[in-house]
């Protein structure tokens, strides 16, 4: 764990809301800060935190900020259930609490001198952003940075200014999609698998990393497979009931993996057999 | 004619075609330029070719009476567009629109069904290939239909 706690890793730290913004009607990025000017150590992009909003609870929330950004959190949170609906209400100056950063991260030190080749879909984007971050900043030590991101519709793309100066970046390809669209729209219209068939691939030189729902991550991972990216550089972000975040309290097992722990970042070699279970 | 040739011959969707029938086909194909915002066919109407884009986008629309009409699927650069040509009743299921400038090839479904009919062989070869298209865009649609970053489904905080 790379830390930012202090001592007790079930202990929250209260930080203070510097900046809501909303990003489409349900999702808003929240900018935190730490109220006694404590500041983190940092985290490695793929981690996530706990965040507890007092007297309603705590949820798992990827950091979707920069990395190198110290001392400024940030969280995109879709507003789906009690927890994230007080998350994303509350308002700048307002207390939440923080655990972490937990789990393991994108495993970028294995894409050096490797093309890398993002795969998003809705918000699996948010945990994927300090990766593109990271590239970005240290952009001679990769090749191709290839952006694929699908949504459900327009108006659910999230970070779309960020797309957009990404795409101007050199050696950079940003393609996008969304699921439904009306006739206005004048991007891309299909699944996010049917990107790949325009991104300037190379697959043999290729680390990938790919978040977003599961059975998305599925069908990504035989379309990576099956234009010859080898197995060993596909990585995959998972999502389960995490609670403690730690691998004590059990929520988030699957199969012989805890999530919280083991993941949520983990080689798609490791979940091959496991994908492959219904109902796990 | 040459090149055009040579252009069929190298697109992926006719690897591995014999030059024999690289020929027959580049003598149905013709050169087509649609602006932005123009029908490049509509539903119902009678479905006489298939287009290899080169150049633009295109969009697949439907519409529904009492539901805002969609586009279901866009196609580009390198993308076939069009397989009813070679499925009776040989009707457009679909509008396609070019949502910018699109150049393409349009290979004539008549000239093509009508070879394809003298010689099985064409046949099984252009056959295999619209399956092979087919299966993906089924595919696609399946994943699509589950509607997976909807509110309820999988990764939905994080």
């Amino acid at each position: 764990m790379t830390g930012m706690l202090p001592t007790d890793p079930m202990l929250p730290a209260a930080c203070r809301v510097t900046q809501v913004t909303r990003e489409t009607p349900d999702t808003f990025t929240l900018q935190l800060e730490f109220v006694d000017g404590e500041g983190p150590r940092g985290f490695a992009p793929g981690q996530f935190s706990m965040l507890y909003v007092f007297g309603v609870g705590e949820v798992p929330v990827s950091m979707s900020g920069d990395p190198e950004q110290i001392g400024r959190l940030a969280y995109t949170v879709r507003s789906v259930g009690q927890v994230t609906h007080a998350l994303v209400c509350r308002r700048p100056g307002a207390t939440v609490g923080v655990r972490g950063p937990f789990g393991t991260p994108w495993p970028l030190s294995e894409g050096r001198g490797l093309d890398v080749l993002v795969v998003a879909g809705g918000i699996g984007l948010a945990p994927l952003r300090p990766a593109i971050y990271h590239v970005l900043r240290h952009r001679d030590e990769f090749g191709r940075l290839i952006v694929l991101y699908g949504a459900r519709s327009p108006r659910d793309l999230l970070y779309r200014k960020e797309l957009a100066g990404w795409a101007r970046r050199s050696e950079t390809q940003v393609l996008l999609t969304v699921d439904y669209a009306g006739l206005d729209w004048r991007g891309r219209v299909g699944v996010v698998t049917t990107l790949f068939r325009y991104a300037r691939l190379r697959p043999e030189q290729t680390l990938a990393l790919v978040c977003g729902p599961e059975i998305m991550m599925r069908f990504v991972a035989g379309e990576l497979l099956g234009r010859g990216v080898p197995a060993s550089k596909i990585y995959v972000s998972m999502e389960r009931n995490m609670k403690c975040a730690t691998g004590w309290c059990g929520h988030c097992q699957y199969g012989p993996f805890f999530v919280c722990k083991d993941g949520p970042v983990f080689a798609y070699e490791k979940l091959r057999a496991l994908w492959r279970h219904d109902e796990l | 004619m040459e090149t055009l040739e040579r252009i069929l011959g190298e697109h992926p969707f006719f690897a591995g075609l014999e030059p024999e029938y690289i020929r027959l086909l580049a003598g149905c194909a013709s050169n087509v330029r649609f602006e932005a915002g123009t029908y490049i066919f509509c539903e119902s109407q009678q479905a006489d070719a298939f287009y290899l884009i080169r150049q633009g986008q295109v969009a697949l629309e439907i519409f529904a009476p009492k539901r805002r009409p969609i586009i279901i699927e866009t196609l580009g650069e390198g993308d076939i567009l069009g397989w009813s040509w070679l499925v009776p009743p040989h009707y457009w299921r679909f509008h396609a629109r070019a949502v910018e400038l699109t150049r393409a090839f349009a290979l004539d479904g008549v000239c093509l069904r009508a070879k394809c009919e003298q010689n099985h062989d064409l046949g099984y070869e252009l056959l295999k290939r619209f399956a092979s298209i087919i299966e993906r865009r089924l595919d696609a649609t399946r994943l699509q239909l589950l509607d997976v970053y909807a509110q309820g489904s999988a990764r939905v905080t994080r």
